[in-house]
């Protein structure tokens, strides 16, 4: 099976690319990242759902989400600003988790039009650190069995009930 | 010593699958760990020791204090750990695409 989403990390290099075609025009796809109700609808999955409290979507604007479980808990929470945002062509962001030790990072998001109805994303991620990147990369591999162990709970919740 | 079979071995129990997420987030001393967990703290010590012992956890010492970290080198002995990765924005990616599809067909 082909894989539409592509990661491109580097051996020792601090950085990232994450590219993917989509078939939609690049309005559409540009649309996506920049109406906050539908941003946050596609950046939420069963485990958590996304909640933008700010998303000032222009140059040198701020953006602020959380992501909070079904009972209302927050997973997780992040915030940066807005470099620079060309209408279907660039977006510029930073992005730090809050109450993390991990630095903030910069993210370059290059919206390209393949014809009529197609498109590509670029997302290039500079980490502060090597050691970042990998941590990063990392993390979903660490929620996921973190999920998994969630799952495994309830299920013996249940059984001791 | 198969190091590659002790990873593995290591993540097969979900009480260390969820210490290597915690601490995957912020660097942890080992009673900060065992807060997490109903179980005694003994035990928490001798999962900490077993992630340890197979490198997926590095100790610190910090003045009196020792601090887990998790330790993502050793993570490539998982051939395909960056594929949660991957799939996490391939996920969102699909469903954008779901989405933005409808909206297009949605619109006057």
């Amino acid at each position: 099976m082909e894989l539409k989403t592509k990661v491109h990390a580097e051996e020792g290099k601090q950085e990232l690319w994450i590219t993917r075609e989509f078939d939609l025009p690049v309005e559409l796809l540009f649309k996506a990242h920049e109406d906050p109700d539908i941003f946050e609808e596609w950046m939420s999955h069963e485990y958590g759902k996304t909640k933008i409290i700010k998303y000032d979507i222009k140059k040198h604007g701020s953006w602020q989400f959380d992501t909070v479980d079904a009972q209302g808990n927050v997973l997780f929470s992040a915030n940066g600003v807005f470099h620079d945002v060309i209408p279907n062509k660039v977006i510029i962001r930073t992005f730090e988790m809050n109450d993390s030790s991990m630095p903030v990072q910069l993210e370059f998001l290059e919206f390209e039009s393949l014809s009529e109805h197609t498109s590509k994303l670029s997302m290039h991620i500079v980490y502060r650190t090597l050691a970042q990147r990998d941590q990063m990369l990392k993390l979903p591999f660490a929620q996921g069995l973190s999920m998994a162990h969630d799952r495994l709970q309830k299920v013996l919740g249940k059984l001791k009930q | 010593m198969n190091l590659r079979r002790d990873v593995f071995q290591a993540i097969a129990d979900p009480t260390r699958r969820a210490i290597i997420a915690l601490v995957a987030l912020n660097a942890m001393t080992p009673s900060a760990i065992a807060e997490n967990f109903p179980s005694s703290r003994q035990t928490i010590s001798k999962h900490i020791q077993i992630l340890t012992e197979c490198e997926l956890l590095r100790q610190e010492q910090s003045g009196r204090e020792v601090y887990y970290h998790f330790n993502p080198r050793k993570m490539k002995e998982i051939a395909d750990f960056i594929e949660p990765f991957r799939k996490m924005w391939d996920d969102r990616f699909n469903k954008l695409e779901g989405m933005m599809k409808k909206y297009k067909t949605n619109k006057p």
